[in-house]
């Protein structure tokens, strides 16, 4: 940072690092300046998020953007901290207490940590609301071989910010309304020089206007509208990426570091057992409506989780309609090393009762 | 034709900035009648108001409890951020950083910081962002019924008849060991001197910390309590006196040399210190440790300004941070240009 972020003129820094004292306030720094108006991510593993739990169902609540780097290692507790595994895919997607619900996204190489760190931070800001990257101990720590980054073609997306002007022209505003329909209010920024600008934040009850509730109705419409909020995200999250095989029997679902082991595991379907086979790989939650198609148009879709509990399996099938659970099936892979292609062939042969 | 000659009302009050006191009250408080802590709220109202800084650049922030609440209560129109319980300090540092421009005011309690809130609270004081921290120190937890807290003094009665038989966390003395700059003990019964102590807070730079006594009415205002009114009345021992002289009022204020201190603050304001012990050097950490340390031994309230540092880096500083928000910088100042991401890429070869 301090080669590329300083000032040209001044040489003063444009960026702030802080060496938190522990992740409660990594945390709560994040989002302290994420509430302030700047871009702010802080990383960690999964003892670091559990730590963070009261803090991000803040974020979801009271609505203020962060972007987590959750480098996921083998749990429970300290675990196996050396070791690699897709541990915190479910407890990320509800973290904290209450009824919440949180944006991932799942980078499988060097390059989507870069590409998916600044979609994260979009999202962050659209969405108003923490956004978690999910990589892994195996890709964050690991040597990996890595193309040259892409220059970002987008410009950054600060999401709905309502300025000085716009007050003057709107008259004042409600935090927590939901003016467009996507569930997502309008929020303006400390500082901002207006009489109608200021608000309060606050992790409990609110209504539209960010007054301090507890009536049942006012509480109902804010939860239904952040429902609202995280329906609009399925189509904003990143879309899977698809690859079909040739009139293929039967469809793989993987996501983050699984990619590659999937990839060449289908060579082996393919080769050794002449099973065809499409692949979905989840780049995103809550998930893009094609995912839930695609287990929709497959008899069954083998799911790929390098954790015990198949937890994106678990995720899936709180998802999908009501006749598509049994289409799912678990490849699960958690010892602690990186996957690789032989266990997800064998597993799926084994399921298929191929000889 | 004729006339009614209406008289012209008379001019409104209003500070330099051209505003009213009114512009810089809150909602209705809905804590207990006679609260120290709604007390401590005016004399807030009335130092932001009397100084002239614009609501709109106040941040006001909060953890839980009943003291948390009351931000609401004071400078409506400012933003205002009700954390997570003990974890106000996080949100202040990533707020300040992220707008430098910012008065950041954080209103916690006894429960709030020295409890839940001790590890973000004392290292918020090691590194000297610029705000106010205020505790509203009654030394129970009034919202869950009175129980002691842990700036309670040992031997303290409750209600219920329940002595306290751990000894006292002194948040000031932590305060000023770990690096807080302006650090202090209030009474909120004590008006002239809270307000002076909240004027000079305002003109400070750095993480001023006050410790202001605020009886809790309901749960801890008996005989027995070292935390009541009466008890804090009897036994208050103020560290001389304190006056503030704003940067934009041209007093002269005559005083006898040598009986009083005068600091001159960041915006060019000055607290006066008048009657201080002799010897006593409120720049001097070690002064001001040793009559905390000696009022609790004498089952002493010492109050007033005990420690002042005006020459020490805040935490913006420190970092070098460039002069503007760092929230408002555009894209161009924030996202490199391709040729540094293609060099770096380079570079990995």
């Amino acid at each position: 940072m301090k080669r590329h972020r300083l000032d040209p003129e001044t040489k003063k820094a444009t960026f702030a690092i802080v060496q938190a004292e522990d992740e409660l306030a990594a945390i709560g720094m994040a989002l302290g300046a994420g509430w302030a108006g700047a871009r702010s991510m802080t990383s960690t593993s999964g003892p670091g998020i559990s730590l963070m739990s009261e803090f991000v169902g803040l974020g979801y609540y009271a609505e203020i953007p962060a972007v987590i780097f959750d480098v996921q290692r083998v749990g429970p507790s300290t675990g196996l901290p050396t070791r690699t595994a897709q541990g915190d895919v479910l407890k990320n997607a509800f973290l904290s207490h209450g009824d919440t619900r949180h944006l991932m996204l799942f980078p499988s190489s060097v390059e989507e940590c870069f590409s998916m760190a600044i979609e994260a931070f979009d999202l962050a800001e659209e969405f108003q609301t923490p956004v978690f990257v999910m990589t892994d101990l195996d890709l964050g720590m690991n040597n990996w071989m890595a193309d040259p980054f892409e220059y970002p073609t987008k410009p950054m997306a600060r999401g709905k910010v309502l300025s000085a002007e716009d007050l003057n022209r709107l008259g004042g505003f409600g935090r927590y309304t939901d003016v467009d329909g996507d569930g997502i209010g309008y929020r303006t920024l400390p500082g901002t020089h207006h009489r109608a600008a200021g608000y309060f934040t606050r992790g409990s009850g609110h209504n539209a206007r960010a007054k301090y509730s507890e009536r049942p109705e006012d509480y109902v419409q804010n939860m239904e509208r952040l429902s609202r909020k995280l329906e609009t995200a399925r189509t904003k999250v990143l879309a899977p990426e698809f690859q079909e095989g040739k009139e293929s029997d039967f469809g793989i679902l993987g996501y983050g570091t699984s990619h590659w082991a999937i990839v060449e595991a289908r060579d082996q379907l393919k080769q050794e057992y002449g099973l065809e086979t499409d692949y979905c790989r989840v780049r995103g939650f809550p998930f893009n409506p094609s995912v839930l198609d695609f287990i929709r148009n497959h008899s069954r879709v083998y799911v790929v989780d390098q954790n015990r509990d198949a937890q994106m399996y678990s995720l899936l099938r709180l998802e999908v309609d009501d006749d598509c659970v049994g289409k799912l099936r678990r490849v699960r892979h958690f010892n602690g090393l990186p996957i690789d292609a032989r266990s997800v062939t064998d597993s799926i042969v084994s399921l298929e009762g191929v000889k | 034709m004729s006339s009614t000659a209406v008289p012209p009302a008379p001019p409104k009050k209003v500070n330099r900035i051209g505003l009213e006191v009114a512009d810089y009250r809150g909602a209705r408080t809905t804590l207990c009648a006679g609260c120290g802590h709604n007390a401590i709220s005016e004399r807030i109202i009335e130092s932001f108001y009397e100084m002239g800084v614009p609501p709109h650049r106040v941040a006001k922030l909060s953890g839980i409890g009943c003291s948390s609440k009351s931000p609401a209560y004071f400078m409506g129109t400012a933003f205002g951020f009700n954390a997570v319980h003990g974890r106000m300090p996080s949100i202040a540092t990533g707020a300040v950083l992220a707008n430098r421009d910012l008065v950041a005011i954080g209103v916690s309690g006894d429960g709030d910081t020295a409890s839940i809130g001790i590890g973000q609270f004392v290292h918020l004081m090691r590194r000297n962002l610029p705000m106010i921290y205020i505790i509203e120190d009654n030394g129970v937890y009034g919202l869950t019924k009175g129980q002691f807290s842990a700036t309670a003094d040992i031997g303290s009665k409750l209600k219920t008849g329940v002595i306290n038989d751990l000894p006292p966390i002194d948040t000031c003395a932590l305060a000023i060991q770990l690096g807080a700059t302006y650090v202090g003990r209030s009474f909120s019964g004590d008006k002239h001197q809270l307000k002076a102590l909240l004027q000079g807070a305002i003109a400070h730079r750095g993480t001023v910390m006050l410790d202001v006594i605020s009886p809790c009415v309901t749960f801890n205002d008996h005989e027995g309590s070292t935390k009541s009114y009466s008890y804090v009345k009897d036994h208050e021992e103020p560290l001389g006196d304190v006056s503030f002289v704003p940067f934009f009022q041209d007093i002269e204020v005559e005083y006898e040399p040598g009986a009083t201190k005068e600091i001159t603050l960041f915006d060019g304001s000055k607290v006066l210190l008048h009657k201080l012990p002799a010897d006593y050097d409120p720049a001097d950490k070690c002064d001001a440790l040793r009559v905390l340390t000696e009022a609790h031994d004498k089952n002493e309230v010492v109050t007033g300004l005990f420690y002042v540092n005006t020459e020490q880096e805040d935490f913006i500083t420190m970092l070098d941070l460039v002069d503007e928000p760092l929230a408002t910088l555009p894209e161009s100042r924030v996202r490199p240009p391709r040729k540094v991401l293609d060099e770096l890429m380079e570079s990995y070869r």
